[in-house]
């Protein structure tokens, strides 16, 4: 083109890819660098340890521990948030005003939404025992965050809670667009509203669903904030709400053990990357052409 | 008919009463929050919110807030703008190559840079530093930004631009006066899906923002509710946390649908 096109092109570029590099992509490099060392953050270096990392990081009680309450809102978050927000979809379809609502958590900080959580959990003066006790139910008041039972149970409902308006929205947007004469001729072949659901409606929003499912199954994998603010120790009682993140977190920056931390780094890429692969697969349909 | 409605006034219930009542409870003294967490406050003690801004520093901590935030959210629109007009808009060696490497960004968790991060802003003398966290937080959004506008720029039509080169504009000319503008409404859905994701952040400061005077909100409110167990001002604290969630209350009843539209842009996209 015009003279002076790699004078622009490298002026314009240099400084982003720049701070790219030094602060996104050096970091992960050396992260998986690091995994294989037994790095503890001083200037005496890191000394390769190979595989061994790694080899104590799946015999570590905590560690899989928290793989066990990842896998566990794995599964039961995205499908929690999504049941839930299909549902409010089909059932606002033209009333706006529910989405402006459902909506606001989104917006939140985790950290926010994890202090705010933590009142409404706290035993004596929180929101919710106060609620079972007004209502008659106040046997089943409990300290919820401090039971190993029902601590990552309480950390998962915050979870739904401050997902579902976001899908909500989603969801709706993806109904709108569903062509009205389909629903019609569906409700005049006198089809229920429960079988217009199931074979109309869903299978014509799917790709958003799928979305959902593999952004719901990565945040799945973090609970870090909620669990680091909530739940005491942190990590909840006997470890009960440990998470990859927390463990990282704390190896890191409480025990030095930097090459360890980053081992964990590595194991959480990895999930991340096959959940967002499994997700994907396992979520496939064929695709419904409307024509 | 009766259903439906019933379970969505239910929901709205479930997302508001939380919120309603942290605020309430913000004018209520401790011994009223400790008795009965459901009775209304006997009389409003603002003097709640005024310990907490004070006291509890959490004025401070939005100050702070506002210029990180601030400051990355001007870089990283500045930079992310450039980097995807010159991918989109230009043909040289290494483009595609240098357009992958960006937007993998995305696939990383950030916990897998943690550490290494740390010491690279450690070595930089750039830890607790308003200018590092402006350059952490600009860097970790240029991946989504640049994937977005790349896109955009590249179905503005090519028309103007070719005009305006014939005309004599420079290349920086070109990009400031003709793209820029015409890219507007894809700027603003960018710009808000950083300003909240960045206004929300708080994996990052944690590590790389260790001195309490320099908090953002999200780690001061945190550590206060952390520290809390041992002096406890419940009352303050329900203030802290109201104080957090009014700017974004307030910012999302103004703009409510282009925040819901520009969140959502990067689901559908």
């Amino acid at each position: 083109m015009r003279h002076g096109k790699y004078r622009f092109l490298a002026g314009a570029m240099a400084l982003p890819l720049l701070l790219y590099g030094v602060f996104v992509l050096w970091p992960y490099v050396q992260a998986f660098y690091l995994a294989f060392t037994d790095w503890n953050g001083l200037s005496s270096g890191a000394k390769f340890t190979g595989t061994e990392n790694f080899t104590k990081l799946f015999s570590d009680p905590l560690f899989l521990a928290a793989l066990r309450h990842n896998g566990l809102m794995l599964v039961a978050v995205p499908l929690g948030t999504i049941a839930i927000a299909l549902f409010l979809s089909a059932a606002t379809q033209r009333t706006k005003v529910y989405r402006v609502v459902y909506f606001f958590p989104q917006l939140l900080s985790v950290a926010i939404i994890a202090v705010l959580w933590q009142f409404i959990y706290t035993p004596n003066s929180g929101l919710l025992n106060g609620l079972l006790r007004g209502i008659g139910l106040g046997s089943w008041a409990k300290s919820w965050l401090a039971e190993p039972n029902f601590a990552l149970i309480a950390v998962m409902v915050v979870m739904v809670w401050s997902a579902v308006g976001f899908y909500v929205v989603l969801f709706t947007a993806a109904m709108e667009s569903i062509p009205g004469d389909i629903m019609e001729a569906a409700l005049i072949d006198g089809a229920s509203p429960a079988r217009i659901f199931w074979r109309i409606t869903v299978p014509l929003i799917w790709d958003s669903v799928q979305v959902a499912f593999v952004y719901l199954g990565i945040a799945a994998l973090d609970g870090f904030a909620l669990v680091q603010i909530m739940t005491v120790g942190p990590g909840g009682p006997d470890g009960s709400t440990e998470v990859m993140g927390l463990g990282l977190w704390r190896n890191a920056f409480t025990y030095g053990k930097f090459g360890y931390a980053c081992a964990m780094g590595v194991t959480i890429f990895f999930l991340t990357l096959s959940i967002a692969a499994l997700f994907l697969k396992a979520t496939k349909r064929d695709q419904v052409e409307l024509a | 008919m009766k259903m439906k409605h019933l379970v969505l006034t239910l929901w709205a219930f479930v997302v508001t009463t939380p919120l309603l009542w942290a605020f309430m409870s913000s004018f209520k003294t401790d011994s009223e929050i400790f008795d009965s967490p459901w009775a209304l406050p006997s009389a409003v003690r603002v003097e709640n919110w005024g310990r907490a801004w004070e006291q509890a520093s959490m004025g401070k901590y939005l100050l702070n807030t506002v210029i990180i935030v601030g400051g990355a959210l001007v870089l990283t629109m500045l930079l992310g703008a450039l980097v995807a007009y010159c991918l989109a808009r230009y043909t040289f060696p290494g483009n595609r190559a240098i357009y992958y490497t960006l937007v993998a960004g995305m696939l990383f968790p950030v916990f897998l840079a943690l550490v290494p991060l740390f010491f690279v802003v450690n070595q930089l003398g750039m830890l607790g530093t308003y200018h590092g966290l402006i350059l952490v937080y600009a860097a970790y959004a240029l991946p989504f930004t640049v994937f977005f506008l790349h896109g955009f720029f590249r179905s503005l039509p090519s028309a103007v631009a070719e005009a305006a080169f014939i005309d004599g504009a420079s290349h920086t000319g070109v990009f400031f006066r003709v793209m820029l503008p015409m890219a507007r409404p894809g700027m603003v859905s960018v710009a808000i899906f950083n300003f909240v994701g960045l206004w929300n952040q708080y994996l990052l400061p944690l590590v790389l923002n260790p001195d309490p005077d320099g908090y953002v909100l999200t780690q001061g409110l945190a550590a206060l509710a952390i520290s809390q167990g041992y002096k406890s001002d419940w009352s303050g604290l329900f203030a802290g946390l109201s104080i957090a969630i009014l700017p974004v209350l307030v910012a999302y009843l103004l703009f409510q649908r282009q925040i819901r539209a520009g969140l959502t842009a990067g689901a559908v996209k």
